[in-house]
């Protein structure tokens, strides 16, 4: 419970930050907290690039006209900041960072199972990113990050095959973050870690890297073959002789689909934990939850039609498909019904963390639902490819995904860097994340139910207003972003010190220093208490 | 180190299991389009090589047996038959490349190689020509990223070969032996369901 | 580790499998309509079993090994499976046509 250390008698303990420096001991490194650490980096860097490129989109959205670019650039910004915000910001986002960082911890374990795959894993994102990179810099790609064809096989003049080079080398990292993920928490976990006692962000990260497993292999296949099919000018898609684009969507979206739980099952797993801890008490229905991190990975997979029904698909097949997409719903629920009870009599501090643990249940919340109006086939065949699908899935993925990710970095900065972030200035960030991500995106529900389409340079005037509303809420947003940036990387020289545990809460990740040393353990932990053992405590802590 | 064991067949086995979703996707596609075009698919039988698809069954099989019998020496810490049956384990892989490039090559002088701009002339069933493109499209390409997969089977056989010589392998340790088996009797799999798929389309084959 | 099994059995299992993919190549010149195929992919997954449970050693492996093997066949399964939820009901609508 220490807040500034200024006692010049401690000394600073060997930690994986100051156990060795130089770039070698970084680029060779095997130590799961430094590549969590190289992905953080990474990743930040990907997701102002994709950042940039939603900045372009609203910019030539204020107007009706499309006066800032032509419809082929514009095509090219909304592909370029799909894919990287998909493909390399939100896939690996909290597996590849959090997840690296703290599943070992939590289960009690020296590192993952394979720590050079681990690393392996990390230049092949960076390889992907570069193929990707250099797809942007060449001049671009304009399929849309759905790459439908035939359109992505035959038509398109840019560099599709750069670009689906990229995702295919950015997926092999997926999936070895995945099998890296699932061997760790079958065989490693710390004597009396049972199955039953793992925290619940240990169970979602297991969950999404069953998805990552099962699932992005399809997606390599499929856009293997749109690419083979460039390059050879001929392709089992091409309709010339009979190939069937629609064959491609079911391809790609058996993945994609399941991709949007690896988006956001790691959140979930988040909010668990941001939630016990700011309520002082434990989860709510624990089974429930582990249990339906399994069932949204498993029903994900059940549902992809839902983004194909006006594709010319079987209406009986779409009929399938719509069902289950109202299953898949029930899971999700479960959690934030449990996340509320979790908080109900509970002892709730305002912390930044928890600032963002609201927001993820209010807007996912919001998301979710709308998902289901996607769902419903009367009120798909009005919406679809409008604007209310990107506000909804703008929803899940920033207002879920992008707050977890920013309340867990939050939570779990302490640990990671010994230094405590500015409280003041977070609590303003979460606040300016709050806004402008509604001032963003709300108007776009109703853009959208109106009939503006996505995708589209140039409006209708009449929707100008509510454009200008969202241009102006990405601003904000964007501000909101940039400063929680800033202040993270001030504290790592100025910021006080943090102890062990500064939030008081339970996990073994959270015994060690801050810091945590090389090998995360001094003596193997033993476990004998349930996951989330908070008992009724009301002294005040640092905050 | 059992549990390093362990953990390494579980994590082979993982991603075996990706293998299997990759190659599955080229599956699922190529069922989809032999239930549209049964006749077309079937037409192209003709100028397929059954028996060399028979004969690469059976040489794939013997360097399953190899391989098989190779991990079994490794467990029983036998050196020089571990070395012996991984150089032949690498020489039945090379003698599958070796005929399929003969059989590819076969395919050209045929003109069904739809790919680099066309070298195709199906005259002899015409109203199947655009279709059995797509066949020919799926043999090329499965065929193809199944012998990438022997290629980087056949590198791998060299690397445990070269540690074997190394003496790194004993009774009680040869962890990576037996997941480079299981990786190559993978491969192996994928060519079993290949060969009836791809070869045995239509009804009454000639014998070559 | 495990029980190693032994060089009879290998061989035996190897003999089986050769056996079976010169049958599957004889049964083929006969013209048995649909059934070819079946019959193909029948000795094909009998086949796969084989080198699966003998050569992989799938037989003396833990329960979770199996399962996620299961598991991946599942899996391609449910794609398969879900791909024809659409195609093969296409043509139970007028002007679509499946099989």
């Amino acid at each position: 419970m220490s807040t500034a250390l200024q006692d010049p008698r401690v000394v600073e303990t060997p930690n994986y930050l100051n156990q060795e420096y130089g770039w070698r001991s970084w680029l060779f490194t095997k130590d799961h907290k430094r590549i969590a650490v190289l992905y953080i980096i990474s990743i930040t860097v990907m997701f102002f690039i994709g950042g940039i490129f939603a900045s372009l989109i609203r910019v030539e959205l204020l107007t009706p006209q499309g006066d800032l670019v032509n419809s082929d650039t514009y095509n090219k910004f909304f592909t370029m900041h799909g894919i990287v915000m998909v493909f390399f910001f939100l896939i690996p986002s909290i597996p590849a960072t959090l997840g690296n960082f703290f599943v070992p911890m939590m289960i009690g374990a020296k590192d993952l199972a394979f720590p050079r795959i681990n690393l392996l894993s990390w230049y092949i994102y960076i390889g992907g990113a570069a193929f990707a990179l250099a797809a942007i810099v060449l001049g671009g790609v304009d399929t849309g990050w759905t790459f439908y064809t035939p359109f992505s096989s035959t038509y398109s003049n840019t560099f599709v095959i750069t670009a689906a080079v990229g995702v295919f080398i950015a997926g092999f990292s997926s999936i070895l973050t995945g099998l890296n993920f699932i061997v760790t928490v079958h065989k490693m976990r710390a004597p009396g870690m049972t199955w039953g006692r793992l925290p619940l962000f240990v169970w979602a990260n297991y969950a999404t890297s069953l998805i990552q497993v099962l699932g992005t292999p399809v997606v390599a296949i499929t856009l293997a073959l749109v690419g083979l099919e460039r390059a050879f000018h001929i392709g089992i898609f091409d309709p010339a002789i009979g190939g069937d684009p629609i064959l491609f969507q079911h391809m790609f979206w058996f993945y994609s689909h399941p991709a949007v739980y690896i988006m956001i099952l790691p959140g979930m797993g988040v909010i668990s934990e941001l939630v016990t801890c700011f309520s002082r008490k434990g989860i709510f229905g624990y089974s429930f939850i582990a249990g339906s991190s399994l069932g949204i990975a498993i029903i994900g997979f059940l549902v992809w039609g839902h983004h194909m029904f006006v594709t010319g698909m079987s209406m009986y097949a779409s009929l399938y498909f719509s069902l289950l997409t109202m299953l898949v719903a029930v899971p999700s629920a479960i959690k934030v019904f449990n996340w509320t009870a979790t908080m109900f009599r509970g002892s709730i501090s305002f912390d930044t963390p928890m600032l963002y643990a609201f927001g993820f249940i209010g807007l996912f919340t919001i998301g979710g639902l709308t998902g289901l109006f996607l769902g419903t086939l009367g009120v798909d065949v009005h919406v679809t490819d409008t604007y209310f699908v990107v506000a909804h899935f703008h929803y899940v993925m920033v207002g879920g995904m992008v707050l977890a990710y920013l309340g867990g970095m939050h939570y779990w900065w302490p640990k990671m860097t010994g230094r405590l972030y500015p409280e003041g200035w977070a609590k303003f960030s979460a606040l300016l994340v709050f806004a402008g991500f509604n001032l963003t995106f709300f108007p776009q529900f109703i853009l959208g139910y109106l009939g503006q389409p996505r995708r589209y340079h140039a409006y209708s005037p009449e929707f100008q207003v509510l454009n200008v509303m969202s241009t102006a809420g990405a601003s904000v947003l964007g501000l909101g972003y940039i400063i929680p940036l800033i202040y993270f990387l001030w504290s790592m020289k100025y910021g006080p010190k943090a102890g062990n545990n500064p939030w008081r809460a339970t996990g073994l990740e959270w015994q060690t220093s801050s810091p945590p040393p090389t090998y995360n353990f001094e003596t193997t932990p033993i476990v004998t208490e349930e996951a989330y053992a908070y008992h009724d405590q009301k002294e005040t802590h640092v905050g | 180190m059992a549990q390093q064991f362990d953990s390494a067949t579980l994590g082979m086995w993982v991603f075996l299991l990706t293998e299997i979703m990759f190659f599955g996707g080229m599956f699922g596609a190529y069922t989809v389009y032999r239930g549209l075009y049964p006749e077309a698919f079937a037409s192209t039988s003709q100028y397929m090589n059954p028996l060399f698809g028979a004969m690469n069954t059976a040489v794939l099989i013997v360097s399953s047996l190899t391989m098989a019998l190779g991990v079994r020496a490794a467990r029983l810490g036998e050196q020089k038959a571990l070395q012996l049956f991984l150089i032949f384990t690498m020489i039945f892989g090379l003698a599958f490349l070796v005929i399929k490039a003969f059989e590819y090559h076969e395919h050209w002088v045929d003109m069904k190689v739809p790919l680099f701009g066309g070298h195709w002339d199906y005259s002899e069933a015409p109203q199947f020509a655009r279709q059995a493109q797509i066949l020919f499209c799926f043999y090329f390409f499965m065929t193809g990223f199944h012998a990438l997969h022997m290629v980087v089977g056949v590198g791998i056989m060299t690397t445990i070969f070269f540690m074997a010589r190394r003496g790194m392998f004993s009774k009680d340790y040869f962890t990576p032996v037996e997941v480079s088996g299981l990786y190559w009797h993978f491969v192996d799999i994928v060519w079993i369901f290949l060969f009836p798929l791809l070869y045995l389309i239509g009804n009454a084959r000639k014998l070559v | 580790m495990h029980s190693v099994p032994s060089v009879r059995t290998y061989v035996t299992i190897w003999a089986i499998l050769t056996f079976m993919t010169f049958a599957t190549y004889y049964i083929a010149q006969i013209d048995l309509g649909q059934w070819n195929i079946v019959i193909a992919l029948l000795i094909a997954f009998f086949k796969m079993s084989l080198v699966i449970f003998f050569f992989m050693n799938l037989k003396a492996e833990s329960p979770l090994t199996k399962l996620f093997a299961a598991g991946g066949f599942f899996w391609m399964i449910l794609l398969l499976g879900q791909f024809f939820v659409d195609y093969i009901s296409r043509d139970w609508m007028p002007g679509g046509k499946m099989w």
